[in-house]
C-alpha cells in the first residue's frame, strides 16, 4: 500500500480563500498549532474575483447606516429563510472586520475626508461597500495572505483534501495528496474548519474558478454534517456572454452600482416592469429620477434624496428578468441583453471599473467606455451548505467547523452582493476562535483509525488502475448537461425529477472513472476523478433540494410553483447522509427574539441612499 | 472548421521532455488556455496546468507563448497569424515541475523575508485617495511571476540567492509608500533585497499583465532611498541630528525589523 506523510495540528484550516485564510490567523492568535491547506498556490483561491465590495455598515458615507439596517437588508434579501443570528453577528462585526483588515494593511477607496469609501449595491439601503475599484477581493486575500505568513501557520500549498476522518462521532484529521508528486497526507486534527468554497463548476455556464467543485459540502456531508438550504443557488445577472471562451465571466453588479443601465434589442430600459409590486416603492419611479441619482453619484454627492435605479433590483430579480427578456426574443446577438456605463465620461469609467475595463477589451474587443456590453445570467454563488452553529461554526458533527461560502444559513435565500467578502472575514474569525475553543477544552486526543486512511488511499488509487473507464471531462460534461437543463434558473417538478434519475446514472458512472494514465505527477485528469464525486454529491442535494421547495422564494424559482408559500417560508431543507441514501428533511427556521422581530415592523422607510 | 497548430511542452523534472503537436479546433475569441483545456479534455488528461479564475485575476496560469511570457487567458489565437505555429512553453526561470507547471515556492519564501505592514499603535487611519494611488496601482499585482520570469538577474544569471526580484520590489514599494506604514526597509533592500541588481531594463514593466509601471514607479523610487540613506552626506547629517522622523523603525541589513 502507498506511503502518506503525517503532520499533526490542533487546528485544520481546509482552504485559504477569505474565511480559511481569517480562520487561520485567529486559531493561531489562540496560541494553537495550525496547518493551513490550499488546493491551488497561496493566494489564488476564489476570492481573489470578488470584485465590487465588502459590505459593512460603516456608516462613512451614509451616517444613518447602522448594523439594525443591515440585518434588515440581509434578512430580507435571504426572505426570512436565513439562521437570524448568522445575520445579526454578520451585520453587528463586519464594520470592526473591515476596519481590521485596514490595520493589517487592505488599502480600500476613501471618502473625501480619508476614510473607507463605501458604494452602492442591490439590496442594502445605504452606501454601505467598501471597496477598491472593482478589485476588492484581491485586496482582501492579498492583505489576509501577507498577514498569515507571519504568524507561524504551516500552509501546505497544491494539496487536496480527498476525506475526512472521524474517531467515533468526532473528527479525528484529514486525509489528502499533493498534486505536485501525487504523494499522500495524513493530518491529524482536534478540530477541523472547512472554508472551501462553492459548488459552480457542477453547472457549465459560471464565474466560479476551477476550484469551486462543492469539496467542502460533500466532505462535511460524508462525515456526518447537516447540508441546508442546497435548493438556493444564485445566478449573477450579469456574466460575459461572448466570446465563447469567457461565458460565465463575472460583470461586477459595481457596474449598476456606478449608474449601469439594462436594455433588450428594442433599447428598452426593462428593469422596471420586473421589479415586484411591494418593492416598486424602492426604486426610481421613471428615466428622470433614475438620471438624477446617477447624476448624483456622478458629482460625488454621498447622499442622495433621489431614490436609485431598477438595474439595482436584487440579483435574484434581475437574473430573471434578463432571462425572460432573452427567452421571449429581445436578447442581444449572443444571447443576453446590453449593460451600458459608456454614456459616462470614459476617464470616470476607468477609474471605478478598471478590471471590467481591461477584461472586456482584452477578451471581447469591446471599449466599455463607448459601446455596450452584452452580458447574462451566470452561476455564481450558493446560499445552501454545511449548516453550522451561528456563534461558533461548529457542525453537527463535533470538531467540523465551517466558514465561508461552504457554510449555509447566513444568506437565506438569496445573498446580496457584497455580504460575502463580509461573511468570510466574519464567520472565517468566528470558526477560528470556535476550533480553537473545541480543540483546548478536548481532553483526549483523538485518534486516527489506520482502516479509514487506508480506504482513502484505495479510492484515490482506483482510477490510476482503470485505464479504461469513464474519461472524468466527459462526465463533467455529462454533469454540465444536467444541472444547465433542468436545475438551472428556472425550475420544475418534471424536470427536477428527471434530473435526478440521470444524476443517479451519472453516479453510476462516478465509481468506474479513469482512463486517465497511471502516473501521479501533477496529473489533472486524476485529480478531476476526486473533484466529481464532490460534484455529484452537491449536484444532487441541490436537485432534491429544489424539488422539494414547492413554492418560488429568492433564487428559487418554480415554473409549477410561481408564488411564495407561507409555511414553506418557515423551513429550511436539510440533506443528510443515510446509508448510500440522502435524507431530506423539513427543519422549522429559528424563531428570531423579540427585539429583531420589531425591526421588521412597518414603519416608513427612509429614502435610498 | 479551422484549427489552430499547437506545439506544447510535455515532460517532467525527472525524464525532461520535448514539444508535441496538437490540432485544436478554433473558436471564437478563444484564448491559448481553452486550447491547452480543449487538449487535456479531449486528448491528454494528463497535461499539467495552473489555472483557477480564466479572467486574468488570479496570476495562475503564466506561461511563454511563442517566446514572450504571458498569461494563458488573456493570449488570444486571433493575435497569431492563420497557420502559425503556437508554441507553449512553462515559465523559464523556475524550476520544471511538469509540462506547463512550475515550482515557484521560492517567490512565497522571499515574501516572507519583507517585514510586513507595521502601522503603529493606535494609529488613527485617516488617510487620503491621493495618499494611496501609486500603492493601489502596485497592489494591483496578481502574483503572476512574469516580472521574476522575465528579469535578467533572474532568468539569465539566476541571481535568487541576491536579488529578490520586480515582483517583490513591488511589494516592498507598496508598503514603503503606504501612508500608515512605520518601517523603513531601505537597508534590506539595499543588501539582502539586491536592489543594485537592476539595471532598469524595464523588461519587467513590459510583461506585467497589470499595466503597474513596475520600473518607473516602484524600484527607480526604492533606487532614490538608497541613494538618499546611504550616499547623500545632506540628508546623512540631518538624520544624524533630527533621526529618521519620517518612519521610526528600520528593517536592517540583517533583515530585522528595530527602532532606529
Amino acid at each position: 500500500m502507498a506511503d502518506y506523510e503525517v503532520h499533526e495540528h490542533d487546528v485544520l484550516i481546509v482552504g485559504a480563500g477569505g474565511a480559511g485564510l481569517r480562520a487561520a490567523i485567529e486559531a493561531s492568535a489562540q496560541g494553537l498549532n495550525v496547518g493551513l491547506v490550499c488546493k491551488s498556490l497561496l493566494g489564488k483561491a476564489h476570492t481573489v474575483m470578488a470584485e465590487g465590495g465588502m459590505a459593512a455598515a460603516l456608516a462613512n458615507v451614509d451616517e444613518r447606516d447602522n448594523w439594525q439596517v443591515h440585518f434588515k437588508d440581509t434578512m430580507k434579501g435571504g426572505q426570512m429563510l436565513n439562521n437570524w443570528r448568522m445575520a445579526q453577528l454578520h451585520a453587528q462585526e463586519a464594520p470592526e472586520c473591515a476596519r481590521e483588515l485596514e490595520r493589517w494593511g487592505a488599502v480600500f477607496d476613501r471618502t473625501k475626508d480619508g476614510k473607507i469609501l463605501q458604494r452602492a449595491f442591490g439590496g442594502h439601503t445605504y452606501k454601505r461597500l467598501c471597496h477598491v475599484g472593482d478589485r476588492t477581493g484581491l485586496e482582501m486575500i492579498r492583505t489576509l495572505q501577507d498577514h498569515s505568513v507571519h504568524q507561524g501557520i504551516a500552509v501546505y500549498m497544491e494539496c487536496t483534501i480527498t476525506k475526512l476522518l472521524k474517531d467515533g462521532n468526532r473528527v479525528s484529521g484529514a486525509f489528502g495528496y499533493y498534486r505536485e508528486k501525487g504523494n499522500y497526507v495524513l493530518f491529524k486534527a482536534k478540530a477541523i474548519v472547512m472554508a472551501t468554497g462553492g459548488v459552480g463548476r457542477a453547472f457549465p455556464v459560471t464565474s466560479n474558478s476551477w476550484e469551486y467543485t462543492a469539496d467542502g459540502a460533500a466532505l462535511a456531508y460524508e462525515a456526518g454534517a447537516d447540508l441546508i438550504d442546497m435548493e438556493f443557488v444564485q445566478f449573477h445577472p450579469t456574466g460575459m456572454v461572448w466570446p465563447p471562451g469567457v461565458r460565465g465571466l463575472l460583470v461586477t453588479e459595481a457596474v449598476r452600482g456606478e449608474g449601469g443601465i439594462l436594455t433588450n434589442n428594442k433599447g428598452e430600459r426593462f428593469m422596471w416592469k420586473y421589479l415586484p409590486e411591494d418593492k416598486k416603492g424602492d426604486y426610481a419611479a421613471d428615466e428622470t429620477e433614475a438620471k438624477a441619482w446617477v447624476a448624483d453619484t456622478l458629482a460625488g454627492k454621498l447622499k442622495t434624496e433621489y431614490k436609485r435605479p431598477p438595474e439595482l433590483s436584487t440579483r435574484d430579480n434581475v437574473a430573471r428578468a434578463i432571462y425572460t427578456e432573452v427567452k421571449e426574443g429581445r436578447g442581444s446577438p449572443h444571447g443576453g441583453v446590453y449593460l451600458d456605463i459608456a454614456y459616462q465620461p470614459a476617464e470616470r469609467v476607468k477609474k471605478k471599473l478598471p478590471s471590467m475595463y481591461h477584461q472586456f477589451k482584452d477578451l471581447a474587443d469591446v471599449d466599455i467606455t463607448a459601446q455596450k456590453m452584452e452580458i447574462g445570467p451566470t452561476m455564481h454563488y450558493i446560499m445552501g451548505g454545511i449548516r453550522v452553529d451561528a456563534d461558533t461554526a461548529e457542525s453537527r458533527v463535533p470538531g467540523l467547523f465551517a466558514a465561508g461560502e461552504c457554510s449555509g444559513g447566513m444568506h437565506g435565500a438569496n445573498r446580496l452582493g457584497g455580504n460575502s467578502l463580509s461573511d468570510l472575514v466574519v464567520f472565517g474569525r468566528r470558526a477560528g476562535r470556535g476550533a480553537a475553543d473545541y480543540a483546548k477544552r478536548l481532553t483526549a486526543e483523538p485518534k486516527v483509525d489506520e482502516k479509514q486512511v487506508q480506504e482513502a488511499i484505495e479510492e484515490m488509487e482506483a482510477p490510476l488502475k482503470n485505464p479504461s473507464g469513464v474519461n472524468p471531462y466527459q462526465l463533467q460534461k455529462e454533469l454540465h448537461a444536467v444541472m444547465s437543463s433542468k436545475v438551472g434558473i428556472f425550475r420544475e417538478d418534471s424536470e427536477l425529477k428527471l434530473a435526478i434519475e440521470e444524476l443517479q446514472v451519472l453516479k453510476g458512472k462516478v465509481k468506474n472513472l479513469g482512463n486517465v494514465g497511471t502516473s501521479k505527477l501533477y496529473n489533472p485528469g486524476w485529480h478531476l476523478c476526486r473533484d466529481m464525486k464532490n460534484m455529484m454529491v452537491a449536484a444532487e442535494a441541490i436537485a432534491r433540494s429544489a424539488l422539494s421547495r414547492t413554492e418560488s422564494r429568492g433564487a428559487h424559482s418554480r415554473l409549477d410553483y410561481p408564488k411564495m408559500d407561507e409555511k414553506q417560508g418557515k423551513e429550511n431543507t436539510s440533506i443528510s447522509k443515510d446509508g448510500d441514501q440522502m435524507k431530506l428533511v423539513k427543519t422549522p427556521t429559528l424563531e428570531m427574539p423579540a427585539d429583531l422581530k420589531e425591526l421588521f415592523v412597518a414603519k416608513k422607510e427612509p429614502a435610498h441612499a | 472548421m479551422r484549427e489552430a497548430k499547437m506545439k506544447v511542452f510535455r515532460g517532467d523534472t525527472f525524464e525532461g521532455g520535448k514539444f508535441e503537436e496538437y490540432a485544436v479546433p478554433i473558436e471564437e475569441g478563444m484564448v491559448v488556455l481553452d486550447a491547452i483545456h480543449w487538449i487535456q479534455r479531449e486528448k491528454e488528461p494528463e497535461l499539467a496546468v495552473r489555472w483557477n479564475c480564466k479572467a486574468a485575476k488570479c496570476g495562475s496560469c503564466s506561461a511563454e507563448v511563442n517566446g514572450r511570457p504571458t498569461l494563458m487567458c488573456k493570449t488570444r489565437l486571433d493575435r497569431f497569424e492563420e497557420g502559425e505555429t503556437i508554441t507553449v512553453q512553462p515559465v523559464q526561470s523556475f524550476p520544471l515541475i511538469k509540462d506547463l507547471v512550475t515550482d515557484v515556492s521560492w517567490n512565497y519564501a522571499v515574501n516572507k523575508r519583507i517585514a510586513p505592514f507595521t502601522p503603529a499603535e493606535n494609529a488613527d487611519f485617516t488617510f487620503y485617495q491621493e495618499d494611496i494611488d501609486r500603492v493601489q496601482e502596485f497592489r494591483k499585482c496578481i502574483e503572476c511571476f512574469l516580472c521574476q520570469d522575465v528579469c535578467h538577474v533572474l532568468r539569465d544569471h539566476d541571481r535568487k540567492d541576491a536579488f529578490i526580484g520586480p515582483r517583490f520590489l513591488v511589494r516592498a514599494a507598496s508598503l514603503e509608500m503606504h501612508p500608515m506604514d512605520t518601517v523603513d526597509r531601505t537597508p534590506f533592500l539595499k543588501t539582502q533585497g539586491g536592489l543594485g541588481y537592476c539595471n532598469i531594463t524595464k523588461c519587467c514593466t513590459e510583461v506585467c499583465p497589470e499595466d503597474i509601471h513596475i520600473t518607473d514607479n516602484a524600484i527607480i523610487p526604492l533606487k532614490e532611498r538608497v541613494v538618499d540613506r546611504y550616499y547623500d552626506p545632506v540628508l546623512a547629517f540631518l538624520r544624524a541630528i533630527f533621526g529618521n522622523k519620517k518612519k521610526g523603525k528600520i528593517q536592517d541589513e540583517t533583515g530585522k525589523v528595530r527602532e532606529e
